[in-house]
């Protein structure tokens, strides 16, 4: 009915052919990659010559695909559970009491978060190498928890205040001792939000290159470190053998994206610094 | 910069409609609000009045129907083209500019000169009595100071018409009752004409010329406060209107009057729409009242003090709940009578 | 006296449960015991080391960096890259957020938006050799098209680490701007329209000032993740010469170099960088209003 000046009709449409752009782009970077990946060769035309899955039999073979994915599952898995035991108990403190220092405990917990992890990623790695625990599996996870247990507090927070604590309250009026409360109370409603920082911990940390690079020996790579490597050296082994090996991380990052978003909304992921 | 101009005869909806999806918002209201008058729109949640008040500021297109402004069609201008003022239901003040900033918001987006802003924010700021407060940040006021910078801010424009979407449904009983008087004051000392959209039937009665009574997005009557309060024209109405009790009943023709039954004693009343065979008897708790040889007789199950006299519900002989006032108090289980006069029980048909 | 003692017990405790100390308090002390001890304590213990290098003064370290051209240079570099991706990032931001949150299936771009920020960089630097490289799709579109006559160098250089960051910061910047711009109370740009305002008059009157704070703390974040920005200079950059960023200088240091010392210091240089840039701006916003973006009660 109401007709819009041209304009805004002009702006709005500017706008749109950007965010097109650039959705197309990032679409076609990810392609790119996949559709390499499955060529035989590819040079001065627009798609390959011919398509063919033995990159993937290289990738999986030359890059022992095998024990970095191993690798990856057990980081990752104790990264996950490490941070929900350490994280979700100190956003409960958090959400629940106010103690003197609070403000300081929560710029502590902020500033990981904030300061990205190339910068305190170094000396960190220095304190681990002389604690002879960089280069094994063990650093690995001691460094990767850096983030995300104050990931996991600060989502936890907003997720325990909107419960109300009449309920831990009633239950303690009808006799419930701390460890039932805990139990039979407090998980089962906490557990939709433990379930999405979880997740949101997960997808982080697979993708999580700095630490896991300066902590990681050459038993403990991730595959996004491993990746890296690849890329690096690359000219060692076919291009489209790196790209197999990219695709294979992309899939294992996405997947659990796509199970994340069904849980979480998007902007969880960045609006971590809003306070 | 305004396209309207402050002197206007008449704004007319013109079978005004608005439909989200297929759910009907607004149906094929007409109404036409003369210079300088007050309307209410009133009814309960959900009826459609603050989506009547978005489509007569344009802050929601119409999907049928026009908007006229004497002989000038406005339902296709944008908001900020037709030159209403308007009062929103949280104040919607603009919380990073001072009070003064606030009220000369309208006047810079017209690009008045800046001393003839000064001058007339000054005297907006003398109308709401706000003169102390002009520096200060909205977040600083209370509820009753936001309001008054809200109503300020709406009229200092001079537009030909106030909007206000239940302005005092923020503010607690007490505060409403003074911002009540409050906006009468300044209608009056601006007559400038005035829809105010309410769900609060005390308010509409205290405040308007005339009020229209929506429901389901359909206009179901307009008129002004005595006939709503004492004549309403539908069952709906009435019982929007505080006739507490609804009784369904026959009705049969006598005269000028017709012959109902309530609480299984049988009387007059006026027969508000053309009603013979089963109908609907409306009477206020207020107009039923405890005398010793009232027809009705109900065992008093509650009753409650208010000051002047008791308000009681009971239960007639016939089974129904009936609400009733008395001048003595009467406490449950006792028995008593209850009379109401033949122009104080309303029938409708069923 | 043990009785007194005994007396005295539940009273502390009743004192310190007044506080807000009790058991429940104390499950926040495994947290912040870790983060002490792998983030404040290396943090500090590397402010340590960097005043104790191998050879020199305490302050050996810093001078040697801020009188190696090879090494300063690195800041410059930095900022180079840095402040012309956030400044896109954040300027390109604002106009589609605030066009976005008219959307109403905001989640299905959102969701794409994210998932370069999932990828990570590593995986965003191979992509992008890929599809910016002499053979990849770009250079085809240019050169079939008649835009460009041979394919232009979009990687190995400064335009393909920029590029790396706009399509890794873009998305970060844009959904934080985002949930800045819902949290404007739309009413006020209603009660903008009632009163005569146009939508660029809404924009620099109300939304702008009630965004600026918001602003204040995306570009801040967005600038620390860009001037730390590390495999993409390596993998998609020139990291000996036009890419040459900070980070690179500190890894160079501890892994090829072995001198923890010099590390530590250029990671204290690069803390301070990013300090000082953000500081300024949070003294910006200071400037600002802070108050709530929506007018109180509601």
């Amino acid at each position: 009915m109401v007709v819009r000046p041209v304009g805004e009709r002009l702006w709005s449409t500017c706008i749109w052919v950007l965010v097109g752009f650039f959705v197309v782009n990032l679409i076609g970077m990810i392609a790119a990659v996949v559709v390499n990946s499955f060529g035989t060769r590819w040079f001065t035309t627009w798609l390959p010559t011919g398509y063919t899955t033995r990159w993937y039999i290289l990738a999986w073979n030359e890059f022992h695909l095998p024990d970095i994915l191993l690798v990856t599952i057990q980081a990752v898995g104790a990264v996950v559970i490490l941070s929900g035991i350490i994280g979700v108990p100190a956003a409960y403190a958090m959400a629940r009491r106010d103690f003197p220092g609070k403000r300081a405990v929560m710029t502590l917990f902020l500033l990981p978060l904030l300061v990205p992890p190339i910068t305190y990623g170094i000396p960190m790695a220095t304190v681990l190498y002389q604690a002879h625990l960089a280069g094994s599996m063990l650093g690995v996870i001691l460094a990767n928890l850096v983030p995300t247990v104050p990931f996991v507090v600060l989502i936890m927070i907003p997720f325990i205040e909107q419960i109300d604590p009449r309920v831990e309250a009633a239950a303690r009026v009808f006799g419930a001792r701390t460890f039932r409360l805990f139990t039979q109370v407090l998980i089962p409603l906490l557990l939709p939000g433990i379930l999405a920082a979880l997740l949101l911990v997960l997808v982080r940390t697979i993708a999580m290159f700095e630490l896991t690079f300066l902590t990681a020996g050459p038993t403990s790579q991730t595959l996004v470190v491993a990746l890296y490597y690849a890329v690096f050296a690359a000219g060692v082994r076919p291009g489209q053998s790196i790209d197999a090996m990219a695709v294979v991380y992309m899939i294992t990052t996405l997947i659990w994206l796509l199970i994340a978003l069904r849980f979480v909304n998007p902007t969880q992921i960045v609006a971590r610094a809003k306070r | 910069m305004t396209l309207i101009s402050h002197s206007f005869r008449s704004l007319r909806l013109d079978r005004i409609s608005r439909a989200f999806g297929t759910m009907r918002a607004l149906h094929d209201v007409s109404l036409t609000v003369g210079r300088g008058e007050f309307i209410a729109l009133l009814g309960p949640s959900g009826c459609g009045k603050s989506t009547a008040l978005n489509c007569i500021a344009g802050l929601l297109p119409l999907t049928a129907g026009a908007i006229w402004l004497d002989d000038k069609r406005i339902d296709a201008l944008d908001p900020e083209d037709r030159g209403f003022g308007m009062v929103f239901q949280n104040y919607a003040l603009f919380p990073h500019m001072s009070v003064r900033k606030n009220i000369g918001f309208g006047l810079v987006s017209q690009r008045r000169p800046r001393d003839e802003v000064a001058r007339r924010v000054d005297e907006a700021l003398a109308l709401v009595r706000l003169q102390d407060h002009a520096n200060k940040l909205p977040g600083q006021l209370s509820g009753g100071q936001q309001q008054r910078v809200a109503i300020a801010r709406a009229i200092v424009v001079e537009p030909p018409l106030v909007l206000m979407d239940e302005p005092l449904s923020n503010l607690d009983a007490k505060l409403r009752l003074e911002m009540r008087a409050e906006i009468r004051r300044i209608h009056q000392a601006i007559g400038c004409a005035t829809i105010y959209v309410t769900h609060d039937q005390d308010e509409a009665l205290s405040l308007a010329d005339r009020i229209v009574v929506l429901r389901d997005g359909e206009v179901r009557q307009v008129g002004p406060p005595e006939a709503l309060y004492a004549r309403p024209a539908h069952a709906d109405v009435a019982e929007f209107m505080g006739y507490r009790n609804i009784v369904p009943t026959t009705a049969t023709l006598s005269g000028d009057f017709v012959q109902v039954t309530i609480g299984g004693a049988t009387l007059p009343g006026i027969p508000m729409e053309p009603a013979q065979g089963p109908a609907i008897a409306a009477v206020r708790p207020e107009d039923l009242t405890v005398t010793p040889d009232g027809p009705i007789t109900v065992c008093v199950e509650a009753a409650e003090y208010r000051g002047r006299d008791f308000y009681g519900f009971g239960r007639a002989r016939d089974g129904s709940e009936l609400f009733f006032r008395s001048d003595r108090r009467v406490g449950s289980g006792e028995t008593v009578n209850l009379s109401a006069a033949a122009d104080r029980v309303l029938v409708y048909a069923a | 006296m043990s009785a007194a003692l005994g007396a005295h017990a539940p009273r502390l405790r009743l004192r310190l449960r007044n506080r807000g100390l009790d058991g429940v308090t104390l499950l926040v002390v495994p947290a912040v015991l870790f983060i002490l001890a792998l983030f404040i304590y290396p943090f500090l213990y590397g402010l340590l080391l960097s005043f104790e290098p191998k050879e020199g003064g305490a302050l050996a370290n810093y001078i040697a960096f801020f009188s190696d051209p090879f090494l300063y240079d690195t800041i410059g570099t930095t900022l180079l890259i840095a402040i012309p991706a956030t400044l896109l990032n954040v300027v390109l931001s604002v106009p589609v957020a605030m066009r976005v949150r008219l959307m109403r299936h905001q989640k299905l771009l959102t969701a794409i938006l994210v998932i370069p920020i999932t990828l990570g960089t590593v995986l965003i630097a191979e992509g992008l050799l890929t599809y910016l490289g002499p053979r990849g799709w770009v250079n085809r579109v240019l050169v079939d098209f008649g835009i460009t006559g041979s394919p232009i160098r979009l990687v190995h250089n400064y335009w393909g680490v920029l590029l790396s960051l706009v399509i890794s910061g873009f998305p970060f910047t844009f959904l934080l701007t985002l949930s800045y711009v819902t949290g404007i109370d739309p009413a006020l740009e209603q009660a903008g329209r009632m009163l005569g305002a146009r939508s660029r008059a809404r924009f620099w009157r109300i939304i702008l000032p009630l965004l600026a704070p918001g602003l204040a703390v995306t570009t801040a974040l967005s600038f620390v993740q860009a001037f730390s920005v590390f495999p993409s200079a390596v993998l998609l950059g020139a990291p000996a010469g036009p890419t040459r960023v900070i980070s690179i200088a500190a890894y160079q240091a501890a892994f090829e170099a072995y001198d923890y010392s010099m590390a530590s210091a250029i990671a204290m240089i690069m803390a301070a960088v990013q300090v000082i840039i953000v500081v300024a701006l949070l003294a910006a916003r200071g400037l600002l209003f802070r108050g709530p973006a929506s007018s109180g009660k509601g």
